[in-house]
């Protein structure tokens, strides 16, 4: 009951930051000197016709007062789920359905580097925790320090350079078209997910070993030991468990973020998904794209925040999200 | 056993006062004291990666301040040059290494060269006098039999010559300078119609291949007729000009055009030794030229100046705010402290990249396009910095000596910032630290991707450098290692630094997260 009533008003608060963020940008993107319908030529019928579906002007195409505009938005955008059309990257065609195709891309790359990365992660991670103090431990936190330092876009060029020109080994940018399940597609996406998995994996090494000797050195291991158990067994079923803790909602806030992505990678590999979406429109200027992808940028945000807070209390049920003292 | 009452009377003057002159006094400490910071200090030089790694930071900031002082040419600020464009996506070039006849940063490349290329090559290095080829390799085959050498081509000379159009007061200039140093920058004109290419001074046939004559030498294509504007400087080896400098048959370095009012002269230049002649010193980078022909060593350390110092300074706006606020809300708790924790975390749900283009968009052209992005950068930045604040001032504002300051009458400012503040001072600074190579990331990310341009003749970014230097990264990868390699330093090294601060003022913390 108790953790219901805290999930109920996590959510709450969620929806109302949600609200008043995507309001002050809806505000913020209507304050932006806005070409007039007539400037896109033939087509502008369609356009006129968009925003006045959406409320931000009237029949004619004469902008309405700015709170009449946001009543509307809320009423037909956030309500309605009628984000219009482009005005300028795909000129006429509904923003969300070129969302949702833009979706698949991003998702892929994202989860391919998840599933390379969480487990490569944690078993370097373990291994890091068992050897402490040894050469193995110290091989693993250095190139660890350097690999979470690095910025991901250096992997990028190095990855790009070293396997697609060099070696040759994928090509160059990621394949067009939406056959994603095609070897040919995977072999493409790889440069992308190697990349994008390299300071992943790193974090996750140094998060797991850092748990995991805390909890290595504490006495029930050792009373666990004394009973007779093996050091595997201690390892894997008392200390393992217990380090999953924290590590755990991380795993679950990655797979959330698995649909936002990187943006700058998606940029050097030209991946077709949402953050090479998001350049775009910012350098089209194409604002109903912009507000959609703010939008959706700050809904993953704060659903991966309560995922996580959440799942704290899953996992460990000692943990008790929101208790008073 | 002596009982108590047995014992006699004791006459009262024989006690007497112990100690009534004596003065008490602590003892003084035989050691000297250690302040907190010297303490800190003193763990933190234990450590020795990140004493290593503050090392790289001072050498990498001394890079950024010193090196656009001291090795900025006439050439890196003569951007409006027009010429200058020539000059481009030269390979790095170490003195040292060319000196010492290494085939590493000697501002040349492995190439494979097709046979007619080859000689294209060749043929410069054999007009110029300059070793162009400064290894071979041997050849190979390709997949069509055809052979192909393999040979480590100078850069440098290979940009080769370009036809160039002077008036006649820097025809002169040359011909004055050309005889003052002895070092030859226009070459004799070739016979026109044949080829495009200045490059070409040889008999070739239409695609530019050379014809050789029977010992495999070049047979030159100079022009033998026609006015040069009495050309009297050096002169190439082979020209009857040499002995007779009226004879008909000596080569003409020019092709005059126009009439005596505005005459100019079509001139091939060599470009190496044009550069000499233009900005005073054989051209060699170090980090080679990018794509406009920048020198890529003193335009990494502006760039580098820039991040730096625009990093430092959000790291230094947000920790005073973040003082401020977290100290406010720490100190007073209860609503105060619910509402404006609420505020901050609507606050630092916005995601950056809509904040900073945002703040691009609506203020880039009022206020121009650093403090929009400084104004982006602070809007969020310094939540962490508060809730850092908060929870130090949580943790202190309980104890006893607060209660004993505040019996004492001190006020809410100065327990706060007097008392209190001082004590978390490591902890803040720390995580101030921690915050710059974020900052240095995000900036280098927003550049990159074009969300915001600072790219100008004087100004630059490491993003924005990894953005131009991109498109030449299978051919030319040197533009792009170079910022790379600044900011990945840069990053490890105040990563490894703000850890080892971070123990150094908290050693119950030490590994926390590594």
């Amino acid at each position: 009951m108790n953790t219901a009533k805290y999930v109920l008003k996590r959510v709450l608060f969620m929806l109302l930051t949600f609200f008043i963020i995507i309001s002050i940008c809806f505000i913020l993107i209507r304050l932006l000197p806005n070409e007039t319908a007539t400037m896109f030529g033939k087509d502008m019928q369609l356009v006129l016709q968009s925003r006045y579906r959406q409320g931000l002007t009237d029949i004619n195409g004469n902008p309405i007062p700015l709170m009449q505009q946001y009543v509307n938005f809320v009423r037909n955008t956030l309500i309605g789920g009628n984000w219009g059309t482009s005005e300028k990257l795909y000129f006429g065609q509904d923003c969300f359905q070129i969302f949702l195709s833009k979706l698949p891309a991003t998702v892929l790359v994202n989860l391919y580097s998840s599933l390379m990365a969480v487990p490569l992660g944690l078993m370097l991670g373990i291994y890091a925790a068992l050897k402490k103090n040894k050469w193995q431990d110290h091989l693993i936190s250095t190139g660890v320090m350097v690999m979470v330092s690095v910025p991901s876009y250096v992997y990028a060029f190095l990855v790009q350079y070293l396997l697609c020109f060099k070696l040759k080994l994928f090509p160059v940018v990621m394949e067009a078209g939406t056959n994603y399940f095609s070897w040919a597609m995977f072999k493409s996406m790889l440069p992308a997910v190697l990349s994008l998995s390299f300071s992943s994996i790193a974090g996750y090494a140094r998060y797991t070993r850092a748990e995991l000797t805390e909890v290595l050195t504490s006495e029930y291991l050792l009373l666990a030991r004394t009973k007779g158990l093996t050091r595997a067994q201690t390892t894997v079923r008392h200390a393992l468990r217990n380090a999953m803790v924290p590590i755990f909602p991380s795993i679950i806030s990655e797979v959330i973020y698995v649909l936002s992505g990187s943006i700058i990678i998606e940029n050097i590999f030209v991946v077709p998904g949402v953050g090479s979406l998001y350049i775009n429109s910012i350098t089209a200027l194409d604002y109903n794209f912009f507000l959609l992808l703010s939008a959706f940028y700050t809904l993953i945000g704060l659903t991966a925040g309560i995922v996580v807070d959440i799942s704290y209390g899953i996992i460990d049920p000692r943990i008790r999200m929101g208790s008073k003292k | 056993m002596m009982n108590q009452n047995n014992i006699p009377e004791i006459p009262a003057e024989k006690f007497k006062f112990v100690g009534v002159d004596a003065k008490l006094h602590d003892q003084k400490f035989d050691t000297k004291q250690v302040s907190y910071f010297r303490d800190a200090f003193r763990r933190f030089c234990k450590n020795k990666s990140s004493v290593v790694a503050a090392i790289i930071i001072i050498v990498l900031v001394l890079y950024a301040i010193f090196i656009p002082v001291f090795c900025e040419t006439t050439y890196s600020r003569a951007l409006t040059d027009t010429t200058y464009l020539t000059y481009t996506k030269l390979l790095p070039r170490n003195p040292i290494c060319v000196n010492l006849g290494l085939h590493f940063w000697d501002g040349g490349s492995k190439t494979v060269l097709g046979e007619a290329n080859y000689v294209y090559t060749k043929a410069i290095g054999v007009e110029t006098g300059h070793d162009i080829i400064t290894k071979e390799y041997g050849t190979t085959t390709d997949e069509n039999g055809k052979t192909a050498y393999v040979a480590r081509v100078d850069n440098y000379i290979s940009n080769g010559f370009t036809f160039m159009t002077l008036t006649e007061k820097q025809y002169q200039d040359i011909q004055a300078w050309q005889n003052e140093t002895g070092v030859q920058v226009i070459y004799p004109a070739t016979n026109d119609k044949k080829t495009s290419d200045a490059n070409i001074w040889y008999e070739a046939n239409q695609k530019g291949v050379a014809k050789l004559d029977k010992d495999g030498n070049f047979v030159h294509n100079y022009k033998t007729s026609g006015n040069d504007g009495d050309y009297n400087s050096l002169r190439v080896a082979g020209d009857p000009g040499i002995e007779n400098p009226d004879a008909q048959d000596r080569y003409r370095y020019a092709t005059v055009t126009g009439d005596s009012s505005s005459v100019s002269y079509k001139c091939r230049v060599f470009k190496y030794a044009y550069f000499q002649y233009r900005y005073g010193f054989e051209p060699c980078f170090l980090f080679g030229t990018n794509a406009l022909g920048q020198d890529i060593l003193t335009r990494l350390a502006a760039g580098a100046r820039f991040s730096l110092v625009f990093a430092v300074c959000i790291s230094a706006i947000n920790l005073f705010l973040g003082c401020v606020y977290g100290a406010i809300e720490g100190y007073y708790g209860g609503a105060v402290d619910m509402l404006m924790e609420r505020f901050s975390d609507i606050l630092s749900r916005v995601p950056f990249m809509v904040v900073a283009t945002l703040f691009q968009l609506h203020l880039a052209k009022k206020v121009g396009v650093v403090p929009s992005l400084l104004f982006a950068f602070v809007l969020t930045g310094w939540i962490g910095t508060a809730s850092t604040v908060r929870m130090q001032f949580y943790r202190f504002k309980g104890q006893e000596y607060i209660l004993a300051a505040r019996t004492l009458g001190a006020s809410d400012a100065r327990l706060m910032f007097k008392h209190i503040f001082p004590n978390s001072l490591g902890t803040i600074i720390t995580s101030s630290v921690l915050v710059i190579p974020g900052v240095l990331f995000s900036e280098s990310t927003l550049t990159y991707l074009g969300i915001v341009n600072l790219d100008s003749s004087t100004m630059t970014s490491i993003g924005t450098m990894l953005a131009n230097g991109r498109q030449f990264l299978s051919s030319y990868p040197h533009i792009i290692f170079f910022p790379a390699l600044f900011i990945s330093l840069l990053e490890i090294s105040f990563n490894l630094f703000g850890n080892g601060l971070r123990d150094a003022f908290n050693p119950a913390l030490r590994g926390s997260d590594e």
